[in-house]
């Protein structure tokens, strides 16, 4: 290993500029002659929208135009869509309702935008956007997911507010299995919806340049090659290559800026229209309603064991809220991103999921970092664990009985694991949270009135999403592979072009690290390009734990094209042939002689090219490739939370976490300890503080900060992190990614412990003071009986 | 429109701006240091936490005008544009204390207030409590909380580092 190699926890290149404040984040540019745009939004849940008169508000000081949903509608601007199509039992394609980006008809969740205000200046925009008036006729309203098939129908084209009706696995199988099991567990589950809250709110500059008829939108993107192509081939806007979209710095995404959404097009179509640069920056309070929303699942879950714990089936019924239109890749969240995955870390015969996707009148739903998984993760790890206490049989035992022992591993729900040791990362785990002290630290706590809770969670994820022909044949729109260029200057420095992009992974830095490690040159001399369609040609962005283990795979491609082709130069250059050169940390060398040359001198002579005929070999020194895996990845761990519950009031703290992950190879240990650390506390979040709440009117009561609990450093322990290995037999450096891990493992493990600590399985998240105190409520005057 | 008069950073700026001008909004657009951010509407983010006469305050919730004759330190004015980091700065970066590092610029000046009114020797409670007025939603807190101890601890070693706010 190098000093800056693959494996070394190399300190990131791009902090110098983050911790000085001179970072480029969207709201950051500013373009000549820029206006403002403000979005006036519906206060509704559901509403026909009778008028808009915008004529007081184009009067008021400041105000260049204002846009509504009916001009949009004229000018033909094409609606927004969901790209992964997914059909129902029945073999019907799911119910896809029109998502014009202004409302011009109806209005279907609060903050449905429904005309936009173009001024000088924020102030006045937002001054005017009071002023328009919209003549709304109110219409009752569905919020529950769980009612939403006799609520008020919100769509034409989806009867019953459903959009598919979905089902994975045998259900006669498991249903003999049920028959014949010794002991069945059953669990009802709310996996409560969350709202991202990335800290950087969503921002989008449009600019049409009419000189070129060009449009080049900066937008606050985790994916701008897919954003331009919807925007394009959909939206219709403008043809994708004249339409430039840059991702400059991002602050945070979470999967909330994958999507497409209708604020980047109202601002591109203005832009063209008022031949002036026009940007639109998210407030906080917009974020909550303007964002995409993740989880929000209904679930009864069912699991069937044998007498020794042994597991024979699993049966799911999930009602999975998508919200009021379909989000760019909402439909696969609670279907391949979830129920594929529910066979956990377990060897189970018999699966069968079915999940019913419904519309409600609110904000929509779409991945959020862990996107499904940590849906399937919560239902597996919270039936194991209460299926243990059920039988009498230690919770790690009853996982490590049921493990997946031998690989590759065939689930009845698609997936086949490549590679993995759960019994590793469960055993070092253990070790590190010193499971055989708990019960000593149990009785301390109770000296001092705290109830001590212990709680496992042996999550797995599918990641490096992902073989595209695999997603192809499950309904995705788009290819799933990832592209790499490596540009090599005259003087031997390297720029890296990838169509993944960072948004606090260090992409700047790890990418980095392999180019160093493999050219041999210093990592100084490698920049980073990404988030910019007019550099970077194509690719598909970052989610899903991806940009690892598919991004860096097609760098390590085109990295070996490049070595290639500079041995072809270095053998002119050293008069030998090309069979005869060898390449070792940055030199190029005559197998058994000492002829050699250095990696600069072989860059420079492709270029200048003096050494070679052009007819025999081009000059230059570039190569692309495109990587497509060949599965997905499977990272897989354990953490341990241990919890202390006051059992006067409620409150939980968490006093020891433990994380154990195998993410196969890592690029850098300090990055992936971060992602970790981050991604815990988005889990920790959602067990214990997070969650969106609607009234019946559908109203976001938890509209803004002060309404809806972020984790705070004090919410917080410091963190065990360990990591065990097994390498990805799927790509060429066996990395299985990193990114989510965390936010899938931790909310089950959370609940498991303060389960645990109070002696009831009945604690919904967020598993706040007031409903854990509520629980002890019940379950004490019943131990006091059973006294 | 009034006229507000300051000093950001050691220079002297003035504007003429609209009365509700906030300063986060007269620093990163009439001034143009885009280092302070916005990351929400109700005062609990932290990411525009800038120093006003040497104690951090919220960028956002602070009306420019207020600031007549004050002085203003941002995240921009830690260190010399050409010289070293401010030994925070340093200590976030060598900690790993920042992802995406949009409230990383806050976290710096938050954390440098922690500092001047709590001491060089920060234990991990101290620092979880004091960061009450920022959030993170990228590092869980892990690294923040072993950097500002760091950066507590050299910026009392490294001798004269430049007050954060003149």
């Amino acid at each position: 290993m190098s000093a800056t190699g693959i494996g070394a926890a190399v300190r990131r290149k791009e902090d110098i500029r983050f911790v000085t404040g001179r970072g480029q984040y969207t709201d950051d540019i500013a373009r000549p002659g820029e206006t403002r745009a403000v979005f006036v939004r519906s206060p509704h849940a559901r509403a026909r929208i009778r008028q808009v008169d915008v004529s007081a508000a184009k009067n008021m000081p400041g105000v260049v135009d204002v846009l509504t949903g009916r001009q949009l509608a004229a000018d033909k601007i094409g609606n927004l869509i969901c790209g992964w199509m997914i059909h129902s039992k029945d073999g019907s394609p799911m119910k896809m309702a029109p998502h014009p980006a202004l409302a011009a008809e109806t209005v279907n969740f609060v903050g449905d935008p429904v005309a936009v205000v173009i001024a000088e200046t924020v102030a006045q925009a937002r001054d005017a956007a009071e002023r328009v008036k919209v003549d709304y006729e109110v219409l009752p309203a569905v919020v529950d997911p769980a009612k939403a098939r006799s609520g008020p129908q919100i769509h034409a084209v989806a009867p019953g507010n459903t959009i598919y009706e979905w089902a994975l696995g045998d259900s006669k199988a498991v249903d003999a299995a049920f028959a014949a099991a010794r002991h069945v567990t059953r669990l009802d589950i709310i996996n409560n919806r969350l709202i991202p809250n990335a800290i950087e709110p969503r921002a989008a500059l449009a600019e049409y340049d009419a000189g070129t008829d060009r449009l080049t939108l900066w937008n606050t993107s985790q994916n701008p090659h897919v954003a331009r192509l919807v925007i394009s081939a959909f939206v219709g806007l403008a043809p994708e290559h004249k339409l430039r979209v840059i991702a400059p710095d991002v602050g945070g995404g979470f999967g909330s800026k994958i999507f497409i959404y209708p604020e980047e097009v109202v601002c591109l179509w203005a832009a063209r229209k008022l031949r002036r640069p026009v940007k639109w920056t998210a407030e906080r309070s917009e974020s909550f309603l303007a964002d995409a929303h993740g989880r929000d699942h209904v679930t009864h879950a069912e699991l069937a064991l044998d007498a020794h714990g042994k597991i024979l089936a699993l049966r799911v019924k999930t009602i999975a809220n998508l919200g009021a239109y379909m989000s760019t890749f909402s439909s696969s969240v609670p279907t391949y991103l979830y129920a594929t995955l529910m066979s956990g870390q377990y060897d189970i015969p018999h699966i069968y999921c079915e999940v019913d996707a419904v519309y409600t009148n609110t904000v929509p739903v779409d991945a959020y970092r862990g996107a499904g998984r940590p849906e399937a993760t919560f239902v597996v790890e919270r039936l194991v664990e209460v299926a243990a206490r059920e039988m009498g049989i230690d919770p790690a035992e009853l996982r490590e009985r049921n493990f997946i022992k031998s690989f590759p591993h065939q689930t009845p729900v698609i997936m086949t694991y490549d590679a993995g040791d759960y019994h590793a990362s469960l055993k070092k785990a253990m070790e590190l949270a010193d499971v055989k002290g708990f019960n000593k630290r149990k009785r301390e706590s109770a000296r001092r009135g705290k109830l001590r809770g212990l709680g496992y969670s042996t999550y797995i994820e599918a990641c490096g999403i992902a073989p595209s022909r695999a997603v192809g044949s499950l309904g995705c729109g788009v290819g799933l592979w990832e592209s790499a260029e490596v540009r090599v200057n005259p003087t031997g420095t390297v720029e890296v072009l990838t169509g993944t992009h960072a948004h606090g992974q260090g992409h700047e830095t790890t990418f980095a690290q392999l180019v160093s490690e493999r050219l041999g040159i210093p990592i100084e001399n490698v920049s980073v390009v990404h988030g910019d369609t007019d550099k970077v040609q194509f690719g598909m962005g970052t989610y899903g734990s991806r940009s690892a283990a598919v991004g860096m795979s097609a760098l390590v491609k085109a990295i070996d094209k490049v070595i290639d082709k500079a041995k072809k130069v270095a053998a002119h250059m050293l008069e030998a042939s090309e069979g005869d050169i060898e390449f070792k940390d940055g030199k190029f060398t005559v197998a058994g002689t000492d002829k050699s040359a250095a990696w600069g001198e072989v860059a420079l002579n492709a270029y200048i090219a003096h050494k070679f005929a052009g007819q025999d070999l081009e000059p230059g020194l570039k190569e692309t490739a495109f990587y497509d895996p060949t599965n997905f990845t499977f990272p897989a761990g354990c953490h341990i939370c241990e919890v202390e519950v006051d059992a006067e009031t409620g409150k939980t703290e968490i006093v020891n976490w433990t994380a154990v992950d195998d993410f196969g190879t890592v690029v850098n240990p300090m990055i992936v300890e971060g992602q970790v650390h981050g991604g815990i506390a988005q889990g920790v979040g959602q067990a214990l503080l997070e969650g969106a709440v609607y009234d019946n009117n559908g109203q976001l009561v938890t509209g803004s900060l002060m309404d809806y609990t972020m984790p705070r450093a004090y919410d917080l322990p410091s963190f065990k992190v360990g990591l065990t290995e097994t390498k990805s037999p799927s790509n060429p450096l066996g990395i299985k990614g990193c990114g989510e891990a965390g936010a899938i493992a931790a909310p089950a493990a959370v609940i498991n412990a303060i389960t645990d600590a109070i002696g009831s399985e009945d604690v919904s998240m967020p598993a706040t003071a007031a409903t854990v105190w509520a629980a002890l409520q019940r379950v004490q005057p019943a131990r006091r009986a059973a006294a | 429109m009034p006229v507000v008069s300051m000093t950001v950073n050691g220079k002297p700026v003035s504007g003429e701006i609209e009365a509700r001008t906030l300063l986060v909004q007269f620093l990163r657009e009439n001034l143009r240091l885009t280092g302070t951010h916005v990351g929400c509407d109700t005062s609990q983010c932290g990411a525009c936490v800038v120093h006003l006469d040497g104690i951090a305050v919220k960028s956002c919730t602070t009306l420019a005008l207020q600031c007549e004759g004050a002085h203003v330190t941002t995240i921009e004015g830690l260190a010399d544009p050409d010289g070293p980091l401010h030994p925070m700065q340093e200590a976030f970066r060598e900690h790993h204390a920042l992802q995406c590092g949009f409230c990383t610029p806050g976290m710096i000046m938050a954390a440098l207030d922690i500092v001047r009114r709590r001491g060089h020797d920060l234990d991990e409670r101290t620092i979880r409590d004091e960061l009450d007025g920022n959030i993170c939603r990228c590092t869980g807190y892990h690294n923040i909380v072993k950097a500002i101890a760091a950066g507590a601890k050299a910026m009392a070693k490294g001798g004269p580092v430049r007050q954060a706010a003149e």
